[in-house]
């Protein structure tokens, strides 16, 4: 699991390229909690390199949500892969959370 | 063969008890006496509906074989529970579960946050948690499901292993049950609770031989294996997911509810006195707008992030707009002062109101807003953080006190597999005495009627019949107080007065009941294949305060959220002597029994009453009362005495 993040106009993209898992969950939400304290509570997560995503790394994307929240910003996510797309239906947090096509759409509207 | 058997007695079981109480509804009440006659037949139809799903339950009776080998790279978290139980006992049970020999990491999660503990987990290795800071006082803390849920967030285990501070674990208890988790269905493995502080009377009857076997077997039969809170072991991803939708299912409830109540608490803040501004009217309007927007966009099934999110924009920026208007009022005010120089300023000539004004002025205390406290608190409640939780995500139930069978029958709706593992694996200690049995025997049925209250699973969707009746059967059993208070009353009322409520004891009457009563007994014979099961008829019936108390207070509680309450039975071993008091009703019963069976003997002998009729009424009373005294045994009970071993004793559970 790899996680990096850049800076853009209206939002910071953190990209979190591998299986976000039991195990790399926690580290999610600490980079994110970070990216968050350095400034940018516009958060989307680009997740086109993701190939896996379990229950805990869905939990992890929430904690975060919050974070993003009580920082005044906002947390979306963008590009998910089909198995990705397959649990956010399953946990039915595809009705909390929308799946962008890609990064730049994801605040294209805010 | 023993199914056959079993099946044939269970077949033979409902034919039976059919046959009389159907003909007791039919041909045999006495009208005259309808107001016992009718509750009697009502108890027996309870009794019946009882015994034909106990039947259910053993009718599909699962022997396990032995679980085939785990994969040796499956991690797992041996999490030990505690929150004010003696230090050495949680270090015996924290040192064994380190010695298990799958590879795991054992964490104490230490509700009582006791830095000597902390101090010794960190000298023998072992993980230590406490809540994290998001479990400020202002958020339920949930108990044991707290402790678990705030623990799950920071480790990492693909399964986890949950002991009670007293149930100390064999080193195999892994390598015996993680291999049912090959089946990627399987969520749940229970193994059963034995408790080795017990003699062999069991004068408390604290272990449940009928319960941790036919009857987990059984529901093990249905997939249907009860998660009882320890000895168990889980599979991290079916809690997750247990908690995600959990999660989304509260937060569109809280939405949902938010909208409704802003549209009233706008209703409301335009009525109130205060609201003669217009700069309030205009935000009360904007605000009234941008609930109606979110509204349709929940009808049209928009995501809940997004449109809290726009709903929280649209506010602040109208907030921001009409305080910046009325800035530039004052600011105006301000230069007209200036101007005419009655008001001190400095160089630039001009006072400025600073940007940074506004936007304080803007914010949440200083808005408009801040003066609609109403409005305020419903648009804080659109939000998508679960702000009245320590945590969004919950994974183990928190509806109850019974976490553990909230937990179980969610994960079953969610299609989740269970296993129950057939041998004892870990040994626990049971309560010494009776006051903190009573505290733990209320505590599950309250938690067990919360559950049928709050998620009845005669209607959960997700379960399959056989599922909803196994969790409806234990559930059934915890409403037995009420027809054993008709039970006693019944005897009594015939001795004292002689008003029998059925028509006649005639033979119509013993060719029914009778066979009803042997083919009952002998299903529990058979299916218990010869394990004792004397000990918790006994109880089942001698606790009928406990479990009518218990069926109360939970309805208050659900229905009316008043508190459990409960924390306010005595401790009667620290306090000394034996607390007769805690057995008051069914002391009261007794002598009531014992009085009305001396009325009915003199009143057969002065030709009063029919000879059979007092000797069946009799006989039913002296019953009762080898039922009840089990509780004298009970009362006097002064714990545990090992041969040979007087200081073992000493340790003892907390029993909650």
């Amino acid at each position: 699991m790899e996680f990096s993040y850049e800076v853009k106009d209206s939002y910071a993209e953190v990209k979190a390229d591998g299986r976000l898992n039991m195990v790399s969950a926690p580290k999610l939400r600490e980079f994110v909690t970070d990216v968050i304290a350095g400034g940018s509570s516009r958060i989307v997560v680009n997740l086109e390199n993701t190939a896996f995503m379990d229950s805990s790394g869905l939990g992890a994307l929430i904690g975060c949500l919050k974070a993003a929240r009580q920082a005044g910003g906002d947390l979306r996510i963008a590009a998910v892969q089909p198995q990705v797309k397959m649990v956010l239906e399953l946990t039915s947090m595809d009705r909390v959370l929308n799946a962008y096509a890609s990064a730049d759409e994801a605040f294209g509207n805010d | 063969m023993t199914r056959f058997w079993t099946r044939l007695v269970v077949v033979l079981t409902v034919i039976l008890g059919l046959n009389y109480v159907a003909w007791r509804w039919a041909a045999s009440l006495n009208w005259e006496a309808w107001w016992i006659a009718v509750p009697l037949v009502v108890a027996e139809t309870y009794s019946l509906i009882d015994v034909m799903l106990f039947g259910m339950t053993v009718w599909k009776l699962k022997v396990r074989k032995a679980a085939p080998v785990p994969p040796a790279d499956a991690t797992v978290d041996v999490f030990i529970t505690t929150y004010n139980e003696d230090l050495d006992m949680v270090m015996t049970t924290a040192l064994a579960a380190q010695r298990i020999r799958h590879p795991h990491s054992t964490w104490i999660l230490d509700d009582g946050a006791r830095p000597e503990l902390k101090a010794l987990a960190a000298k023998h290795g072992l993980g230590y948690v406490t809540r994290s800071d998001d479990w400020t006082s202002n958020v339920p803390r949930h108990a044991k499901a707290g402790n678990l849920n705030n623990a799950l967030m920071v480790t990492q285990g693909e399964f986890l292993l949950i002991l009670d501070a007293d149930q100390i674990p064999e080193p195999d208890i892994l390598e015996k049950t993680l291999g049912y988790f090959n089946n990627r269905r399987v969520a749940l493995v229970q193994t059963p609770q034995y408790f080795s502080n017990v003699p062999a009377d069991d004068p408390l009857g604290s272990q449940a031989p009928l319960f941790y076997g036919p009857i987990q077997q059984g529901k093990d039969g249905w997939n249907a294996a009860f998660f009882c809170g320890s000895n168990a072991i889980l599979r991290r991803e079916a809690l997750m997911q247990l908690g995600l939708v959990g999660y989304v299912k509260e937060t569109e409830k809280s939405i949902r509810r938010a909208l409704t109540a802003s549209c009233s608490a706008i209703r409301q803040a335009r009525k109130s006195a205060d609201v003669g501004t217009p700069l309030v009217s205009e935000v009360l309007d904007e605000v009234e707008a941008a609930t109606l927007e979110a509204q349709a966009q929940l009808t049209a099934g928009e995501p809940l992030s997004e449109i809290t999110y726009r709903v929280r924009r649209r506010v602040d920026a109208a907030v921001q707009t009409l305080v910046q208007a009325d800035m530039s009022t004052l600011q105006a005010d301000l230069e007209e002062i200036a101007a005419m120089e009655l008001a001190h300023v400095g160089e630039a000539g001009v006072p400025v109101v600073a940007d940074d004004a506004v936007r304080r002025m803007a914010a949440r205390d200083w808005s408009p807003l801040g003066a609609l406290e109403s409005v305020q608190a419903v648009l804080d409640a659109l939000n998508v953080e679960r702000n009245d939780e320590a945590q969004p995500v919950m994974p183990l139930a928190t509806i109850s006190v019974t976490e553990d069978m909230a937990t179980a029958m969610r994960m079953h709706a969610m299609g989740w597999e269970s296993v129950y593992h057939h041998e004892i694996l870990a040994y626990g200690l049971a309560p010494e005495d009776i006051a903190t049995m009573l505290t733990q025997r209320l505590r599950w049925a309250q938690g067990t009627i919360q559950v049928l209250l709050r998620e009845n699973p005669l209607v959960q969707k997700g379960l399959k019949i056989g599922q909803r009746l196994m969790y409806f059967a234990t559930m059934w059993t915890y409403l037995s107080g009420y027809a054993a208070v008709i039970y006693f009353a019944a005897p009594i009322i015939y001795l004292l007065l002689g008003i029998l409520p059925v028509t006649s004891l005639s033979w119509d009457f013993f060719i029914r009941f009778i066979p009803f009563m042997v083919v009952n007994q002998l299903l529990f014979a058979v299916a218990g294949r010869g394990i004792p099961t004397w000990r918790g008829q006994q109880y089942s019936l001698a606790l009928f305060p406990t479990w009518i108390k218990a069926c109360s207070t939970a309805a208050k509680n659900v229905w009316f959220g008043r508190p459990l309450g409960f924390a306010v039975t005595p401790k009667a071993r620290q306090t000394g002597g034996p607390s007769w008091s805690l057995i008051q009703p069914q002391i009261i019963v007794s002598v009531l029994l014992a009085a009305a069976a001396v009325v009915g003997i003199v009143r057969l002998a002065t030709g009063l009453a029919e000879p059979l009729g007092t000797l069946v009424n009799v006989a039913w009373v002296i019953f009762d009362l080898v039922v009840m005294s089990i509780l004298v045994r009970a009362v006097l009970y002064k714990g545990y005495q090992p041969a040979g071993d007087v200081d073992d004793g000493e340790r003892k559970a907390d029993g909650v």
